[in-house]
């Protein structure tokens, strides 16, 4: 007799169990899968929708067309991108050698530092970027204690500008960075450090032939979620830029509280969508989902 | 001397954490090309000792000389040691070869070479034409080879291991320890190995330093550990036993007003430990001279494959009694005349078999 034709004990049954379990895992998603469709499909649709209307409601690409042709709107791409590119390194410089610090750390110094990154992350971003205005303004505590400790004479102009922006950019950014990164440099064995310097390599070739490949994943990781975040930022460099420095957030704000045209605002939208949607497909490329998500 | 090896001369070795030594005078010599075995529980500062060797942990004070250079200022880099670890720390984003040949190119090594010495390497580990392989795709065992070639490929004088079998299952480990033992006997280099497994310390070793409380407690060859136990830790520890407490007076045992011979001893006086190994023990049908007997009821018999363990516990004028283990080897005829569970039985143990520790 094959077994094929012998009786198998069950068989139903157990199939029934799996289905089961599927449906149960479905049921758990589904909350959140109405919320997307609602929140995200159903809006984003509509809004590539509203970005082929023209101003007389008919079918048109002139919201596309003025954004390739207007020198106003290359400019904002060209500053966004601009801003988004410096905040990105600038967080990179500062957030790369204190998450390898914090890594190095006992567990327990290593979280007394992470609250320290931590804290300015749970504060309203507004509180944040209103303390800054506070700090860096003409008469700001900054440029009082440089002009009395004789440093400068003159206040410096260190907001309303692209510097201030940057400034507060990278304060808010940086634990976006840092959270992955540090994650993934925790995660790395500290033997191998160890094997490569028993095999001859001084620290610093050890850093850079093992550590620094190592930790590649969760810098990518970090890097991305800092810039596409800074593509879509509104509110700190619409403070601290002091509208001299318009990002493709601020226009599109300003499409539809000034000029109404909900069209012009549609394809911005669609724009920095599209554009953010390459740079992940790229990204992923590089490094696996997984990373982006890791804390 | 021989140029492939170095000896290593440790002396006064002391590393205190607070309250705690973790290594508390250590002073030992190992000798060039020898394989030495640092044998210990977890804790004991077996692996303390090795970092020390390797350079990752510094003692509070202490001597190590490679040969007649002291290395204990020097940084682990330049100490040209091989190091296998634990659990590998294979470089996860290079290959099999990138990993191998890692220690060569920090030689400044021209490409041609590293390549020859990289296959060499691979070839002694038996590993021959996985070159390409990423590491992920490695088991287990071939990462434990790529490791071993990693820390001979550039011909060290001196080779650490730091457990580097505990991560295989039981049947790899045991193929590997032999191999391992081969690869030593190839190669030549001074060898120490940590590990925590005794049979494995048995298996492999020249000679062996038992280690426990961060203090060297024995040191010889394997038969000597095993067979002249200094104490009852190394009794217990090294092999199986069971640990009888007997008076001795006048190179006498007593247990239980009961007198015991023994093979040596005749200077001791005092409260000391019988040592009983399973397979020295046997089950007895008649007394003959020459050895010291001991009667109880068999409590368990349990069969283990190729022997069968019994659990006998002794008669004992007090209540609790002692429990003695005894082996009886898996051949057809004996294990016939294996006695039930419950029965009375009588074991013998040789005289020359028959020591104490304290």
């Amino acid at each position: 007799m094959t077994i094929a034709e012998m009786e198998k004990p069950n068989e139903r049954g157990l199939q029934q169990v799996a289905a089961n379990e599927r449906l149960t895992f479905f049921g758990l998603t589904l909350p959140y899968l109405l919320m997307v469709t609602a929140l995200i499909v159903v809006p984003v649709g509509w809004l590539f929708y509203l970005s082929f209307i023209g101003r007389d409601g008919s079918f048109s690409f002139e919201n596309y067309e003025r954004m390739v042709k207007s020198k106003a709107y290359i400019r904002i791409f060209l500053t966004t991108f601009k801003i988004s590119i410096l905040t990105t390194i600038i967080c990179a410089a500062i957030g790369y050698p204190l998450a390898y610090f914090m890594s190095q750390l006992s567990r327990k110094w290593a979280n007394i530092c992470m609250i320290g990154v931590l804290i300015p992350f749970w504060t309203s971003l507004l509180v944040r970027t209103y303390a800054w205005l506070v700090l860096l303004q003409k008469k700001g505590l900054l440029n009082n204690m440089a002009i009395e400790m004789g440093i400068i004479s003159e206040p410096i102009k260190l907001v309303h500008n692209t510097t201030g922006t940057l400034i507060g950019m990278v304060h808010i950014m940086l634990p976006f960075l840092i959270l992955p990164l540090y994650a993934n440099m925790r995660a790395i064995d500290k033997d191998t450090l160890k094997a490569a310097s028993s095999l001859g390599a001084t620290p610093t070739r050890a850093f850079w032939t093992v550590f620094f490949p190592l930790s590649l994943p969760g810098l990518l990781a970090g890097l991305l979620i800092v810039f596409v975040l800074c593509l879509g930022f509104y509110v700190t460099p619409a403070i601290l830029g002091g509208g001299k420095v318009i990002m493709a957030a601020m226009k599109i704000s300003s499409n539809i509280e000034l000029y109404f045209s909900w069209g012009a605002a549609s394809a911005l939208g669609v724009v920095l969508l599209v554009v953010t949607g390459i740079i992940l497909f790229i990204a992923s490329k590089l490094v696996s989902m997984d990373q982006l998500g890791n804390r | 001397m021989n140029e492939t090896s170095l000896n290593i001369s440790i002396r006064d070795v002391t590393k205190k954490y607070d309250q705690f030594y973790a290594l508390k005078d250590v002073s030992l010599e190992i000798n060039s090309g020898e394989f030495m075995t640092l044998l210990g529980p977890s804790g004991s500062g077996k692996t303390t000792l090795l970092m020390v060797l390797a350079g990752f942990t510094n003692p509070d004070y202490g001597s190590v000389k490679f040969g007649d250079e002291e290395v204990i200022l020097k940084p682990p880099h330049l100490r040209g040691i091989g190091m296998v670890f634990q659990n590998y720390a294979l470089f996860p984003h290079m290959t099999v070869e990138q990993n191998v040949g890692y220690p060569q190119k920090l030689r400044g090594v021209n490409a041609a070479e590293i390549k020859r010495s990289v296959e060499e390497a691979l070839s002694t580990v038996k590993l021959e034409g996985l070159g390409h392989r990423g590491i992920t795709e490695l088991s287990g065992g071939q990462k434990q080879r790529v490791a071993l070639a990693r820390a001979i490929v550039f011909k060290p004088k001196i080779l650490l291991m730091d457990e580097p079998l505990s991560a295989l299952d039981k049947k790899l480990r045991e193929e590997m320890q032999i191999e391992l033992r081969q690869l030593h006997d190839t190669l030549n280099m001074t060898t120490v190995y940590v590990t925590h497994d005794q049979k494995e310390a048995l298996t492999m070793s020249d000679r062996i330093t038992v280690i426990n409380d961060g203090e060297l407690m024995q040191l010889g060859t394997p038969n000597e550990i095993y067979e002249h136990p200094n104490n009852h830790f190394i009794a217990d520890f090294i092999g199986e036993s069971s640990l009888l407490p007997v008076t001795v007076r006048n190179g006498k045992a007593s247990l239980n007003g009961e007198e015991i011979a023994l093979a040596e001893g005749a200077e001791k006086s005092g409260d000391f430990l019988l040592v009983i190994r399973p397979e020295k023990a046997f089950l007895a049908d008649k007394k003959v001279k020459g050895a010291n007997y001991f009667s109880g009821k068999l409590i368990d018999s349990i069969f283990q494959g190729e022997s069968q363990l019994l659990v006998i516990k002794i008669t004992s004028s007090n209540d609790d009694g002692y429990e003695v283990r005894v082996r009886v080897p898996n051949e057809s005829v004996t294990q016939k005349a294996l006695p039930e569970v419950g029965q009375n039985v009588t074991i013998g143990l040789k005289a020359a078999d028959s020591y104490v520790v304290s």
